[in-house]
């Protein structure tokens, strides 16, 4: 905070010891010289009235000349006094104003006001270093859980446009290098609150100093990074960073999962898409034949060694294989793959299957557009660079459209917001196809062509409190039971359990009869509404005895009382 | 040599030596004591404690205290000179005088202080 006191103190110098001077010399002046008293005698003026006269002189108040009419010597004296004093006024003033309208000045303030408000967090919030697509996808989806996020970044003009941003939480942010730790405590990294430190700048450097901070500084905070080459990541992975996500090597992932089990795909699409949108239709990527890769870049070499894995045909298009290193065992073609010879002489006319995956947008969208003249039924993914570009991407009818910050921000979201599904995730890998689709069409039915509603209930105090006191007075409640309508116990409600957590034991789509207690985490997925009724049945002791039971107990000592007197054992109190 | 530091060290020192000239004599002979020496202090003394502003060392911040607290006893003794003189009219009475000059005593042990930790900052200072 001393910042700015003393940045005020350093720039007023110069002007308050001139004002000193001045007063001090007009004052003396006025002293010195002999005036006369109203009979004519030799008058010299004490300090006092010499200070009383300039003090309002020289603020332009101006009373006249007191005690007696000054003689011609007092007044010339007192004229180049008043021009000082002025002069003295102005200098300090104007040196006060052009202080609170200097750059400097105002990041201290800032930054004081974005470190008192950080101190002053009461919930827990996630720190997100680096707001650009990533980073503002990523603080959307968090304000739109009703969570906090605290940014930090290095360019102005993001920061100014995150306050434009219509979030539904307000949004500290911080235009600061976050490579500098102290920026970093400044955003509340030591804050006991702070849940998690999300590293999402375009700079790896920057995203490895900023991980470094943070499990130095905070070793208990879990540690988020974005990195786009190997070596970096496992630079990262060496000392503990939390989660590294490479969007290249997560689409490559991706892509070859698709094809392998589409079914499993679209069920995870489904589910950490975002809710209220439509579902969208199942990708469903050609399994066997030819597949054209278009740039070996970060991107084409995650694809290759994706899609080699699954031991399908590749034909390689690159235009400078000696930058980018030539892939052992894939046919190579040299060219951009936007002219149609090029694409003519890497079979474009028999493939299945075709990757754009330049860094160049405009390349991308014409060899897609070259490579559907040719071949209309190519299964495409093209790879987009700027979000800028979503229109045109959109038109040019690719089947997949890989942008690498929604990649992240999606994964990122899915962690932080649900991280039970992340675990879900990473389980059903091992789940054969007739096991997702049976869940793809469960879903379908369920929630009409929206994507469900995903959350995670813990069976604590806070966000359980019905089931922690049934518990304690000896109720066995089941998952079955608990699904029940707290409005009509004979409907189930719009929900399926995705994943139970019972202490180290996970179980995928738990059964109706399986017991739940305090402790537990269950990982759900439904209709909105469904969400809401069983918010009753979690926390209204009443509404978990009736979907258990089906006993309406008597509420209110007389109703109590009165049950009591007609049916002994019904008026028992919950 | 730097510039900055002979204005600073001057002030510093010419706020001790007249607050001592002003504070030697019998302490309540008027005579001793006069009005100019006591002006001159307060503006030295004022110039001092702004040339301490903005600076963030700790030796920094206990120079500033020291003039803030010679600043308060000084503005005290010149209040009590006006409101002797001209508000209660009773002029410099043995009993005035002695008040007057026993806090621009306590100023001067501020400047004392002042003046040590200038000292030892710049002893401190040798390589």
């Amino acid at each position: 905070m001393d910042n700015v006191a003393f940045l005020i103190f350093r720039r007023m110098r110069a002007p308050l010891i001139v004002l000193i001077i001045i007063y001090s010399v007009s004052v003396m002046g006025l002293v010195l010289i002999p005036g006369q008293d109203a009979e004519g005698h030799l008058w010299h003026m004490d300090f006092f009235h010499a200070f009383y006269f300039f003090s309002y002189t020289a603020t332009t108040i101006g009373f006249g000349e007191i005690p007696y009419a000054f003689t011609d010597a007092q007044r010339a004296w007192v004229t180049i006094a008043i021009y000082l004093t002025v002069v003295g006024w102005f200098y300090s003033i104007g040196t006060l104003i052009a202080l609170l309208q200097d750059k400097t000045f105002q990041h201290s303030l800032a930054e004081l006001r974005f470190a008192r408000r950080i101190r002053r967090m009461r919930e827990p919030f996630y720190l997100v270093c680096g707001y650009g697509e990533t980073g503002s996808a990523l603080v959307q989806a968090i304000t739109d859980g009703n969570r906090h996020a605290v940014v930090i970044d290095q360019r102005q003009e993001r920061v100014d446009l995150l306050q434009l941003e219509n979030l539904r939480e307000y949004v500290p942010a911080l235009h600061g290098d976050a490579r500098r730790p102290h920026h970093l405590l400044e955003a509340g990294l030591k804050h006991p609150l702070c849940a998690a430190v999300v590293a999402l700048t375009d700079v790896n450097e920057t995203n490895l100093k900023i991980a470094i901070a943070a499990k130095l500084m905070h070793p208990e905070v879990k540690v988020v990074c974005r990195a786009d080459s190997h070596e970096v990541e496992a630079n990262m992975a060496s000392f503990g960073t939390d989660f590294i996500y490479d969007p290249f090597d997560i689409f490559g992932a991706y892509l070859a999962m698709a094809i392998a089990t589409p079914c499993l795909t679209l069920m995870r699409d489904w589910l950490s898409g975002l809710q209220g949108e439509p579902l969208h239709d199942p990708h469903m990527p050609p399994a066997a034949g030819l597949w054209i890769l278009c740039g070996y870049g970060r991107f084409g070499k995650a694809i290759a060694a994706n899609l080699g894995a699954r031991g399908l045909d590749l034909v390689l298009v690159e235009a400078a294989p000696e930058l980018t290193g030539k892939p052992e065992g894939i046919p190579l073609i040299l060219g951009w793959g936007t002219e149609a010879h090029t694409l003519e002489q890497a079979g474009v006319r028999r493939a299945v299957g075709l990757v754009v995956g330049t860094h160049n947008d405009a390349n991308n969208l014409s060899i897609v557009m070259t490579a559907r003249t040719l071949n209309p039924n190519l299964f495409i993914v093209v790879r987009e660079n700027h979000k800028d570009n979503e229109e045109l991407f959109r038109a040019v009818g690719a089947d997949i459209v890989m942008h690498p910050s929604t990649i992240i921000a999606d994964r990122i979201r899915v962690l932080l917001v649900t991280p039970l599904l992340t675990e879900f995730e990473q389980l059903v890998r091992f789940q054969d196809h007739a096991w997702s689709c049976e869940l793809v069409s469960r879903i379908l039915a369920l929630v009409d062509h929206q994507v469900p509603d995903v959350w995670e209930v813990a069976c604590d105090d806070e966000n359980a409190h019905a089931i922690c006191v049934m518990t304690g007075q000896g109720a066995a409640i089941t998952l079955g039971a608990l699904l029940r309508d707290p409005s009509d116990r004979d409907q189930t409600l719009p929900i399926i359990p995705l994943l139970l957590v019972q202490g180290e034991g996970r179980e995928l789509l738990p059964s109706e009869d399986r017991r739940i207690g305090p402790g537990d985490r269950l990982l759900l997925c439904g209709r909105p509404q469904g969400r809401s009724r069983l918010g009753w049945s979690l926390q209204n002791v009443h509404s978990l005895n009736y979907v258990l039971t089906g006993a309406s107990s008597p509420e209110g000592t007389l109703w109590h009382w009165l049950a009591g007197r007609i049916n002994p054992a019904a008026g028992q109190r919950v | 040599m730097n510039p900055e530091k002979v204005v600073f060290g001057f002030f510093i020192v010419l706020a001790l030596t007249l607050n001592f000239g002003f504070f030697v004599g019998d302490v309540d002979n008027p005579e001793h004591h006069h009005v100019w020496e006591l002006f001159a202090t307060l503006v030295v003394n004022a110039i001092a404690t702004v040339l301490k502003f903005g600076d963030r060392t700790q030796l920094g911040a206990v120079l500033l205290a020291t003039s803030l607290a010679a600043m308060l006893q000084l503005i005290a003794a010149v209040v009590v000179w006006a409101v002797a003189v001209h508000v209660a009219a009773t002029g410099l009475t043995p009993g005035v005088t002695a008040s007057i000059v026993s806090l621009s005593g306590g100023a001067m042990i501020a400047n004392v202080i002042s003046v040590v930790l200038l000292v030892i900052e710049t002893v401190m200072l040798r390589r």
